[in-house]
């Protein structure tokens, strides 16, 4: 650790302004940060603070999203030997193990292509890296279908990198979320990648580990809601056309995202998240409360044509990216409302829009997505409102002295 | 019954290194120092020059604006120097003691039956008045004005503080503070308001005449003055409340009980980095080192007058400020090389934190805190972490971003009129972003007060 420590001292020079290096500062910095808590000290202002910082933050938030990342990564291998038959035949590792491959190259790609452009911008612009990426690189993996090509993750990142946060400022100054910004344009630029019933289970085989499904028919790669969207009713199946019941969605075994079938995957996030405090607790319970709500409405409803209707409320939230989005992406602290009253007001219309955007939209059965970048978009006109409510207070105590 | 208010936002931040309850006297301080920096507001125009003979309550210097407001000498002896910075700027007056501390001549006499213009000469005649703060701006109050109220807090909850308790002692400092508190009652239209902690034993607070107590519970700040007055009657714009120590309300007193001048007070030396802290007897502006005396044997440590949170740093030879009542030593954080300090448990360090587990450990657990940023600056990221430790009526990160944007319409309407630079010391404390609160108020507060000039 010493001798770390003294390379580190001994190669900075170079790194700094006039160095032969200096077009590398930003990184070397971010590195050397990385090992070591850097040993400034306060100058002005409190004299001690807490060992909070925006690493540890985001560092927990990553933490919290292993579980369903495990989860994904077993789910697309199972996913594919149960298509192809030969479940009964595969060890857990070789399932397990399949699927570590199919996603481990979206996560490098997300990475390398995020923390490039956030690495570039930061030296540019002579400032320290920052670390909101770490998040959203890690996201978007996790929102996309197993067969979505890489080199558009790629584009999509680069895309939500420079024109959803680089452009506004930076980590703390975007107003939507980054991750769902890349997931969005990939859904309408090519919507043939990211919808439909043909991206979401993984069809071939990588380094003689699972099956090449080429051959195979007779199975639905549909999601659940998209079943239920084309569907004449609210039976969900799973790939090999067996009914499931709440319970296997819950445990989620079943076509969708890489990250977000697993009900209980997610909710050991949530509760790192909620436990640690990094993530706040109104937003999350508010956008459950507010799916439920609707979803019991139109349940209480009902409908001939459209099945979405009658799906249960209970089936509603743990179907789809529901779950995932009230977790990870609503509570993103930077793109929700910084007033705590405004984000129980955020969370709520959060889960209200995504269940109405499934109801009572034709074009694409899932809602999550719309819903939290529109609400990103209130986010700050929902703190107007708190703020405007603080200021009306003090000026009457004035008026009324 | 006095009214009850308790206090639910806030932060008891556990630091070793408290003063045990035993007092003696400092060592004789050779020089003393008068920053006119301590009294913020006033532009000094400096009324000695080396070489003169100083007593106590002798003019060091005055406001250029309004020269009845006076600072003056804590010792008798003579002035050592006038040392300016840049720009001519005065850094201090330096004074060399004669250790016999003689007082300029003060009359006694019973404040109560003065008349308030009366008291108000005597007060700015013998520099007392510009120990006297204004709200808004936190400036040094200005004579001309009449204060709807004058507030007063009588314990300190800041990190290390004092014990007002122990300091002032009811046997000993009773008639002074009553003779103090008299003095100030006439000087505002309103009344005279002390806070007391709900704990508190303190009889000389408790026994006083002719004041409005207020009784306060929970964590810091709500011994902060601003978050008293933010309970008790909030500044609206327009009004102007005066503040002042129960340190300097003593002083008051013990002048008019005694007819001479005497700043002596007790001073908590107090850190991890002190072997022994406990409370010394000295005067605003001593030495440091006359306090210290050898109490502290790293080298590595910053001295701070004042508390951690809103203290000022001084060197190992400076000065006492005029408004501390604590100096805290503390290690400087400077040479941690802690490797991958942000994911490890760090148990034996404190944080608000749940992602770290002091709050597992119990809430009597003593940390030893150095003066590491434990980060790097970031901009606003986690939201709800100011309001969490900020129990005033008023949206702070919203007045915090409305100084950074320099919007006066917004500044004033979100309430900058109400706070001062150490209601904000806790919100920087616990910032993941680590911004400098604290200095970004003082900036908005002075910007608004050139403005409005």
């Amino acid at each position: 650790m010493k001798a770390l420590r003294n390379f580190l001292d001994k190669v900075k020079p170079n790194f700094e302004e006039g160095g032969k290096l200096s077009a590398f500062r930003s990184v070397f910095d971010g590195f050397e940060t990385f090992l070591f808590v850097p040993n400034t000290v306060s100058k002005s202002g409190t004299h001690i603070h807490d060992i909070i910082d925006s690493k540890r933050v985001m560092s927990f938030v990553v933490i919290a999203l292993i579980p369903a990342l495990l989860f994904g990564m077993y789910n697309v291998g199972y996913q594919n030997y149960l298509v192809a038959g030969t479940l009964d035949q595969a060890s857990f590792m070789e399932v397990f193990f399949y699927g570590f491959l199919a996603v481990l190259p979206k996560i490098i790609v997300s990475y390398v292509v995020g923390l490039g452009i956030e690495f570039t911008v930061a030296q540019w612009k002579h400032e320290e890296i920052q670390e909101g990426f770490l998040v959203s690189g890690m996201l978007i993996p996790l929102i996309v279908p197993v067969e979505c090509p890489l080199w558009i993750i790629a584009v999509a990142t680069a895309f939500a990198v420079i024109f959803a946060k680089e452009i506004f400022g930076g980590t703390g100054y975007n107003i939507f979320n980054v991750a769902l910004i890349t997931r969005a344009f990939l859904f309408f630029a090519y919507p043939t990648k990211m919808s439909g019933d043909q991206v979401w289970i993984a069809k071939e085989s990588i380094f003689g580990l699972g099956n090449d499904l080429a051959g195979v028919d007779g199975y639905t790669g549909a999601t659940a809601l998209g079943q239920v969207a084309t569907g004449s009713s609210t039976t969900i199946t799973n790939a090999v056309n067996q009914a499931v019941d709440l319970k296997d969605m819950i445990i989620g075994l079943m076509p969708g995202s890489i990250g977000e079938t697993s009900v209980i995957a997610i909710m050991i996030g949530a509760v790192i998240l909620l436990v640690s405090g990094v993530a706040n607790w109104r937003t999350m319970i508010s956008v459950f409360v507010g799916g439920a709500v609707t979803a019991f409405l139109f349940n209480a409803i009902g409908s001939e044509s459209n099945q979405v209707w009658n799906l249960d409320w209970m089936e509603h939230l743990c179907v789809g990216g529901f779950c995932f989005g009230a977790v990870f992406m609503a509570t993103d602290p930077v793109t929700s409302p910084r007033t705590n009253s405004g984000k129980y007001i955020f969370g709520f219309l959060i889960g209200v829009v995504a269940i109405v955007i499934r109801c009572m939209n034709p074009g694409y059965p899932e809602g999550m997505m719309l819903a939290i970048l529109l609400m990103n978009l209130f986010a700050a006109l929902i703190d107007y409102c708190f703020v405007q409510r603080n200021i009306n207070k003090r000026l009457n105590r004035l008026n009324n002295k | 019954m006095a009214e009850s208010i308790k206090i639910k936002k806030g932060l008891d931040i556990k630091l070793k290194g408290k003063a045990a309850e035993t007092k003696s006297d400092a060592l004789q301080s050779q020089f003393f120092s008068m920053r006119p920096d301590d009294f913020h507001g006033m532009t000094p125009k400096v009324a000695v020059k080396e070489g003169d003979a100083v007593k106590v309550g002798s003019v060091l210097f005055y406001d250029k604006a309004n020269p009845d407001l006076k600072v003056v000498s804590p010792c008798s002896g003579t002035v050592e120097a006038v040392n300016r910075g840049e720009r001519r700027k005065v850094l201090d007056i330096r004074l060399k003691s004669d250790g016999k501390f003689e007082s300029v001549p003060f009359e006694k006499a019973q404040p109560s039956q003065l008349s308030s213009d009366e008291v108000k000469k005597v007060l700015l005649e013998s520099g007392f008045f510009a120990f006297i703060n204004q709200r808004p701006f936190d400036v040094v109050a200005n004579p001309n004005d009449a204060p709807k109220a004058i507030f007063i807090s009588g314990f300190d909850s800041a990190p290390l503080a004092p014990s007002y308790d122990y300091v002032f002692d009811y046997t000993q400092c009773k008639d002074e503070l009553q003779l103090g508190i008299d003095a100030l009652a006439k000087l505002t239209t309103g009344k005279v308001y002390v806070s007391i902690h709900k704990d508190s034993a303190a009889r000389a607070f408790k026994e006083l005449k002719g004041v409005a107590i207020t009784e306060f519970e929970g964590p810091h700040p709500a011994g902060n003055v601003g978050v008293q007055i933010n309970h008790i009657c909030p500044i609206n714009k327009g009004d102007i409340v005066w503040t002042i120590s129960p340190y300097d309300v003593v002083a008051i007193g013990s002048a008019f009980k005694k007819g001479a001048i005497d700043f002596s007070r007790l001073v908590a030396l107090v850190g991890s980095s002190v072997s022994k802290p406990s409370y010394y007897k000295t005067y605003p502006g001593a030495e440091i080192a006359s306090v210290v005396k050898g109490q502290v044997t790293e080298e590595n440590v910053r001295y701070i007058s004042g508390n951690p949170l809103t203290g000022r740093q001084v060197s190992k030879d400076g000065f006492i400020g005029a408004f501390a009542h604590q100096i805290t030593v503390i290690p400087e954080g400077n040479k941690n090389n802690e490797m991958f300090g942000w994911i490890m448990p760090r148990l034996n360090k404190f944080s608000t934190s749940h992602s770290y587990f002091s709050w597992l450990l119990g809430s009597k657990k003593e940390y030893v805190a150095d003066t590491n940023i434990n980060g790097g600056e970031r901009a606003f990221i986690m939201s709800g972490e100011y309001d969490a430790v900020f129990p005033m009526d008023i949206l702070p990160e919203f007045l915090v971003k409305a100084i950074m944007d320099k919007d006066i319409d917004k500044m004033e309407q979100l309430g900058i009129y109400e706070v001062a630079p150490e209601d904000f010391a806790l919100c920087e404390y616990v910032c993941t972003s680590k911004i400098e609160t604290q200095r970004i108020v003082r900036e908005g507060l002075d910007y608004l007060r050139k403005e409005l000039a």
